[in-house]
């Protein structure tokens, strides 16, 4: 395979104008395209400069609503990763010469829109429909329940427990640095100082996860922009070089997942580092897509970090806190930082922010190196890319 | 304010690979597909067999008998069909075909307090029936 290192750049990221608990009809269409706007602005590039648009779906109506007639697309569409994997894809795009100036956007009313789901208008005869549905595997936390039940039994049950309040804990601390988390909405019932009782006691949402286990269902749209190394180079801010991807998929439907305990990250992970010429001990951040905290210790473990069964001492003491050697979703997480019901996007965000040294109060001293995994699905889907500065 | 009645809970809608499936549920039998070439049993029924992708793939009657895989018990009801019913258990089940399939747990006390309760994964299973809208009649499983 050819090797497409540093083949392209990040340029610009952004959020939409507000993010979090919007109440405030703003569509999602509207939160793309001002995620969009402001990424552009902050790459210090032209609407008329993109030719190519990633998004989870639907590009037609994104690229309509925003006036851009790309001459390429890809809807990449696999729950919350896709646009962890999009980097990877528009890497490749670039490097054969599809396209020069990419962007990548989300745009989701998440919260906003939320409500119990209706009755099916239409006959669903999908496998899903038909086999999980009818037995209320509706939604994230009953599905990924099934994967951490299966781990306390393997692995521990108050170990296991003990590390998902380290990573609630921790994280929730990183979220205090961000004044754009949502932790700071008293509508997020989130105590901005927030102990390890509050973790113990915030009610059940599906055994075995808290409230405080569960990632947000806020507004918000992202968006980053990735072009050639020739034009990254000629823009104000400095481009955070993509040095790796690695992708994966190993089944759709929680009941369909070979093991439950043990992502497609072993493979994903592996792939990027290799592609980059890096090793665990070298990145200096870790962004990992935290859907639920049990989400992160098992991407610890397929990735390598730590093995199998061993995440309950890898984040073990606060390890991953503001001030740990082991810095870890410094943006707050999906947990308390925001998370529209897809949240790859803003892995990116934070980490180019990070390499740029642009993070304030939250800043990873000396940033110069990490890598975003997105998990998407029902732990289905995974991407890994690796990111350094310039 | 009149008082809105709870939806009916989903039912399920079957295609040419899974009618058979169904209507051996509403006999309140269970059977799975099983592959001729590979001999491996797999669930949910499909013609084709997801390991080695032959054709030559046959149906076996179960015997209803199940270990517990993972669970979850459900204390915010994800849809207003089972407002009334939380908690409730969900569960993948290893059955004693070699297949792992998603159901539901019933039969089982469950404490507000203590979720978990007495539930522990392995544990002995055996299939049980539940009545649906439509005459569509669903396998779940309860503890021996």
């Amino acid at each position: 395979m050819a090797n497409i290192s540093r083949g392209a750049a990040i340029v610009g990221v952004a959020e939409s104008d507000d993010i979090g608990y919007l109440d405030n009809d703003k569509s999602d269409l509207q939160l793309h395209a001002e995620a969009a706007y402001n990424a552009l602005e902050d790459a210090g590039l032209k609407k008329s400069d993109v030719d190519a648009i990633f998004a989870s779906g639907n590009t037609l109506g994104l690229a309509e609503h925003m006036g851009i007639q790309p001459k390429f697309t890809d809807g990449t569409s696999v729950g919350g990763a896709s646009f962890v994997i999009h980097a990877g894809h528009a890497l490749a795009a670039i490097s054969a010469g599809y396209c020069e100036v990419a962007l990548v956007t989300h745009g989701s009313a998440g919260y906003s829109r939320r409500f119990y789901a209706p009755p099916a208008t239409v006959r669903d005869n999908s496998p899903g429909a038909q086999f999980e549905t009818p037995y209320g595997f509706i939604g994230a936390p009953i599905n990924y329940a099934m994967a951490c039940s299966r781990y306390m039994h393997e692995f521990g049950e108050e170990r296991t427990r003990e590390a998902m309040a380290e990573i609630a804990v921790a994280t929730r601390k990183w979220a205090k640095l961000n004044p754009k988390a949502l932790i700071h909405d008293p509508k997020a019932q989130i105590p901005l100082d927030m102990s390890f009782d509050d973790y113990h006691n915030s009610r059940w949402v599906c055994w075995p996860f808290h409230l405080l286990d569960c990632c947000l269902v806020t507004d918000a749209g992202g968006a980053y922009i990735i072009t050639t190394p020739e034009r990254a180079r000629d823009l104000e801010k400095p481009p955070v070089w993509i040095l790796g991807a690695g992708e994966g998929h190993d089944h759709g439907m929680i009941s369909q997942m070979p093991s439950l305990t043990s992502l497609i990250a072993r493979e994903t992970g592996p792939k990027a580092f290799q592609m980059a010429g890096v090793n665990h001990s070298d990145f200096d951040l870790a962004m990992i897509y935290d859907s639920f905290t049990y989400t992160v210790m098992l991407t610890l473990e397929s990735l390598g970090f730590c093995g199998r069964g061993e995440a309950a001492d890898f984040v073990k003491g606060q390890r991953t806190a503001p001030g740990g050697d082991f810095p870890m979703n410094t943006a707050g997480g999906g947990l308390s930082y925001t998370h529209p019901g897809a949240y790859g996007v803003f892995l990116i965000i934070e980490a180019v922010r990070q390499l740029r040294g642009e993070c304030g109060d939250r800043q990873v001293p000396n940033c110069n190196l990490t890598f975003c995994h997105g998990t998407g699905g029902s732990l289905s889907s995974g991407g890994t890319v690796v990111l350094a500065s310039d | 304010m009149a008082q809105q009645s709870l939806p009916d809970k989903p039912i399920p809608y079957p295609t040419q690979e899974t009618s058979f499936y169904w209507e051996k549920c509403s006999e309140r039998e269970l059977w799975v597909r099983s592959c001729n070439s590979c001999k491996k049993s797999y669930f949910y029924p499909r013609d084709f067999c997801p390991s080695c992708f032959s054709r030559d793939t046959a149906w076996i009657k179960c015997s209803g008998r199940a270990t517990l895989h993972a669970f979850g018990v459900v204390a915010r009801a994800p849809h207003r069909a089972w407002a009334e019913e939380v908690p409730f258990i969900v569960a993948m089940v290893d059955l004693e075909e070699g297949c792992r399939m998603p159901t539901n747990i019933v039969d089982v006390n469950i404490d507000p307090d203590d979720l978990k309760g007495d539930l522990e994964i392995g544990m002995a299973l055996e299939v049980s029936w539940d009545e649906r809208t439509d005459g569509y009649i669903i396998p779940v499983f309860s503890p021996v």
